[in-house]
């Protein structure tokens, strides 16, 4: 069957099966930077943003997408370029298999609260799993990256 | 120095966050065959029969594999140097299973769907047969476990099947017994290790194709190509001249990708039909089919005299290496190599064991190695030793352990699988690492605990070593190359996993080449188009594969030195190179390196300037570390809070301060979880419980509070720019460090790992009996 979505801005029409979950679709149509971690929706590393809120994609079935906008990093690429700035000054970034998903809802934090306390970042990210980093560091970066947009707005 | 110990981006940061195409299952063909495993459901079995005929009549299906496909070949997964120090047990398929989630059959078809719909329609008569499921009682039972005829040792590493066991070993000292008789205080104790899983967050992926020049192309998540490239050519009897393996970026290994995965079954596929596949292992599949750490139990007794030096120590060790033997030998060997020099003033030291086959998932590779299971034994037999002695644990060690410029005999007679290679701590700096980490976490205010009413705060500590690469086998080598224009092209087999890597070589290159990190341009890990190297395993790349970077760029710049002198028609000796602009002493004549490289392509006497050069270390320094938690324990549930971990680490010259702090912290993270909740846990019959991530839990955000990671001055002569490794030293100390903590606050000792609330409020109920 066919859907009709926004993917980055840009409207599409995909045909997809109707058990297919949206994470498979995109990845078929060379959405490269959602990728999967898991099998149960545990991990956060095929994040995507469903109209503007971070979902996991490997749970959502793509004919649930139909009629709505979805946005991977390939839609955000002066945000993650940010991101990546800043991850890179604090030694945040380390196999960057979360990185892409990370990006998307930092950035969805950063629309919705960018006032965020240390414990509102936490909370918010928590299902964003990172084995690599400890946290700490992805949190400084994140918190930077937070600012300099309080600072520019 | 420029470049290096500077606070330098990862060179790949900004385009794996953008998400460009990176890992492996990024690049795989579009149409690729699909390769499902059909795994065993039960612990231990022979396979009487497969009828798969229905899944073969299948449309969109191409071929089911079984053993009948392939010759009896026996190779170890491990991905080692060869001839590896682990087993020969394993074959590509086999007619025995020897754990859940071992492989039957494999499924090869169009879509994912189909395959799966296949695998429900193969039918598998088993003979089930009695499994091992208790690691203590393995040696000698009555079921064995590799019976084949074809499982070998390559050399001596005490490998008895018919005894079910995989590997054992036996060193000692002077007179164990003697000195303990002797001893004013003598302890004993046992204690527990469980399986950790890796979980990196990329499933181990492969996929495969058969190029223009029809050789087989294999892109690999792995921390190995070149070993990969190897095992396949020996088990699948493919030339390994018609094999390249690339790794892309790899999404975490911490040793879960150093042995050999999806790899063999997607070649054969591949190599079989000509037609692209892929094999992309579900989360699942990396608990159950991949492997874990290593569970171990250690049967501790350390003696001290009465101003509380120790005498002794004896460890009695055993090791559950699961159905495969894969890295069995060697990461028994590093619990005590890797350990016991810490303590090198010791009369007696006696260490040994076996290494024992259950039907468990298969144990392996896992950072730490082998370090972290000792750590915890031994680290915990010191404080109890020094609770019995009423002595403080810092004084204790500060008397005991290694300093600067001291050895242990044991480097001489412990290696990896083999015997080991005597050497100096040229850089020791534990005595700092003690200090300054006392002093950060503020241990005499805190110590032994601070009663806080509904909580109790306490602290403990421990400390650690590792090495830097396995002396005189661990091989890493570069190529650096000139470009006109003026910049570098940096080929290295070292394998880039996440760790940075890719980012402190090209530091290494660019600082002896006087240049900055833009103009060198890495590439990693083709086994077509790079140097050898080992891969990424025993905290070799920076020491093993940096030398080689240091020595290659060391040998270009007296390349271009002598170029330059013959442009300048004089005496090498009479040329000045400050990475940009070669000058002739006391004369005005110079030359930009961009003219310089464009006239020795383009103009005269034109060549390609590029050196190869290889490493293998002679010695393998140790970087040390001093571990303090702090933590406030609730006194009613017995939840732990961490509230610090500080870490003061001696790896030598920090080539990148902020990846260098990256390794530390992630490790001491991955040890927290191994600690307080990380459990591989199993049924009755001997099914994986934890196999997915709600229940196997590791550490999220909410878990960790705060890092504070140090690194002390020091100077590694051996190393490049005076660096160690620091990979895996990170993660050793957290699980004593978090028990002894336990016992200063609460006075019970926790001896089995992870260290949950239920467990200590158990204990704390059985000493009020
Ligand atoms: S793949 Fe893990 S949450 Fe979706
Ligand atoms: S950087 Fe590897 S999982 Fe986050």
């Amino acid at each position: 069957m066919k859907i009709n979505l926004k993917i980055n801005g840009i409207s599409k029409i995909l045909e997809v099966e109707p058990g297919e979950f949206l994470l498979d679709v995109l990845r078929r149509n060379n959405y490269l930077s959602v990728r999967r971690g898991c099998d149960n929706s545990s991990c956060g590393v095929c994040t995507v943003l469903f109209d503007n809120k971070p979902v996991p994609s490997c749970s959502l079935l793509a004919v649930k997408a139909n009629n709505h906008e979805i946005t991977t990093v390939e839609g955000i690429q002066e945000e993650a370029n940010k991101l990546a700035k800043c991850f890179g000054e604090y030694g945040a970034d380390q196999c960057g298999f979360c990185n892409p998903s990370m990006a998307l809802t930092v950035y969805a934090l950063k629309q919705e609260n960018k006032n965020a306390t240390d414990e509102e970042i936490k909370e918010y990210l928590v299902g964003n799993l990172c084995r690599c980093t400890g946290y700490v560091s992805q949190h400084k970066a994140i918190k930077k990256y937070l600012g300099e947009k309080n600072e520019s707005s | 120095m420029k470049v290096v110990n500077k606070k330098v981006g990862s060179v790949d940061g900004v385009g794996i966050m953008k998400g460009r195409k990176a890992f492996t299952d990024d690049y795989a063909d579009k149409d690729s065959l699909i390769i499902k495993v059909k795994r065993s459901p039960h612990a231990f079995a022979r396979i009487k029969n497969i009828d798969d005929s229905k899944a073969k009549a299948l449309d969109g299906i191409e071929m089911v594999l079984t053993y009948k496909d392939f010759k009896r070949i026996s190779f170890t997964r491990a991905g080692q140097g060869y001839p590896e120090p682990s087993p020969h047990d394993k074959f590509v398929l086999d007619k025995y299973v020897r754990y859940i989630g071992d492989e039957v059959c494999a499924v090869v078809g169009s879509t994912e769907e189909i395959c799966l719909k296949a695998l429900s329609l193969i039918e598998v008569d088993y003979e089930v047969l009695e499994p091992v499921l208790d690691f203590e009682k393995a040696i000698d039972n009555k079921t064995i476990i590799h019976d084949e005829p074809e499982a070998k040792e390559m050399f001596d590493i005490g490998f008895k099947p018919k005894k079910n066991i995989a590997a054992s070993y036996h060193m000692h000292i002077g007179d164990v017994e003697k000195t303990l008789s002797e001893c004013e205080y003598t302890i004993k104790e046992t204690f527990y290790t469980q399986a950790q899983s890796h979980v990196m967050l990329e499933p181990h992926a492969v996929n495969t194709h058969i190029d223009y020049q029809e050789r087989l192309v294999i892109y690999s998540s792995t921390q190995t190509p070149f070993h990969i490239r190897r095992i396949i050519a020996q088990a699948l009897e493919i030339p390994m001249s018609k094999i390249r393996v690339i790794k892309p970026r790899v999404g975490g290994g911490f040793g879960g990708k150093q042995a050999i995965h999806g790899e063999m079954l997607a070649a054969y596929v591949t190599y079989k039909t000509g037609k692209p596949a892929k094999l992309v292992y579900t989360r699942k599949e990396v608990f159950e089919s991949s492997y874990s750490r290593h569970p171990m139990k250690f049967e501790m007794a350390l003696g001290a005299d009465k101003f509380g030096k120790l005498k002794v120590i004896d460890c009695k060790v055993l090791s559950d290496t699961g159905a495969y033997g894969e890295h069995a030998l060697t990461v028994f060997m590093v619990a005590g190599s890797k350990v016991l020099p810490l303590y090198n003033k010791v009369d007696s030291v006696r260490f040994s064991g076996d290494v024992v086959y259950t039907n468990h998932t298969p144990a392996g590779a896992f950072r730490g190695y082998g370090a972290i299971q000792g750590n915890f034994a031994l680290e915990s037999a010191v404080d109890i030793l020094c609770h019995k002695m009423d002595m403080d644990p810092i004084k204790f060690r500060n008397l005991n352990m290694m300093k600067e410029g001291e050895t242990s005999p044991i480097f001489a007679i412990m290696g990896e699988g083999t015997e080991g290679t005597p050497m100096n701590m040229d850089t020791c700096k534990l005595q700092e690492c003690v200090e300054d980490g006392k002093a950060l976490i503020d241990w005499d205010n805190k110590y032994p605990y601070k009663d806080m009413g509904d909580k109790i705060k306490t602290v403990g500590m421990a400390i650690a070593m590792q090495g830097s690469g396995i002396p005189l086998i661990d091989m890493g080598s570069a190529t650096i190359k000139l470009n006109d224009d003026g910049f570098y092209n940096l080929m290295v087999g070292a394998t880039e996993i996440g760790q940075g890597s890719d980012t402190v070589l090209s530091q290494i290159a660019a600082e002896e080449l006087n240049t900055t990190i833009d103009k060198v341009i890495i590439y990693s890990s083709d086994t077509d188009l790079t140097p050898f190297d080992v891969g990424a395993y025993a905290s070799s790349t920076t020491f093993v594969s940096g030398n080689a970077v240091y020595k290659a760029a060391k040998a270009l710049k007296t390349e271009m030195l002598n170029e330059a002198a013959r442009i300048f028609k004089v005496d090498i000796k009479q040329v000045e190179f400050d990475g940009e602009i070669f000058k002739v002493k006391n004369s005005d004549k110079k030359m930009t390196l961009r003219d310089f490289s464009n006239e020795i392509t383009y103009s005269e006497e034109q060549k390609q300037l590029q050196v190869t050069s290889s490493y293998v270390g002679p010695k393998s320094p140790p970087p040390f570390m001093a571990g303090f938690i702090e933590i406030d324990i609730d006194k009613e549930t017995a939840e732990i809070d961490i509230i610090d971990y500080v870490s003061v680490v001696d790896c030598g010259t920090t080539i990148n301060p902020m990846l260098a702090k990256g390794q530390v912290d992630g490790a001491i993270v991955q040890g927290l979880g191994m600690a307080m909740f990380e459990d591989v846990k199993l049924a009755k019959n001997g099914k994986l419980i934890s196999s997915d991530m709600l229940n196997y839990k590791i550490p999220t955000r909410l878990d960790i509070n705060k890092l504070t990671t140090k690194f002390v001055d020091s100077y590694e002569k051996s190393g490049p720019f005076g660096a160690k490794s620091v990979g895996e030293i990170g993660i050793d100390t957290p699980p004593a460090a978090l028990a002894n903590a336990i016992e200063n606050a609460l006075g019970v000792r926790m001896t089995s790992l992870p260290i949950t609330p239920e467990k200590i409020l158990q204990k704390l109920k059985e000493n009020e009996k």
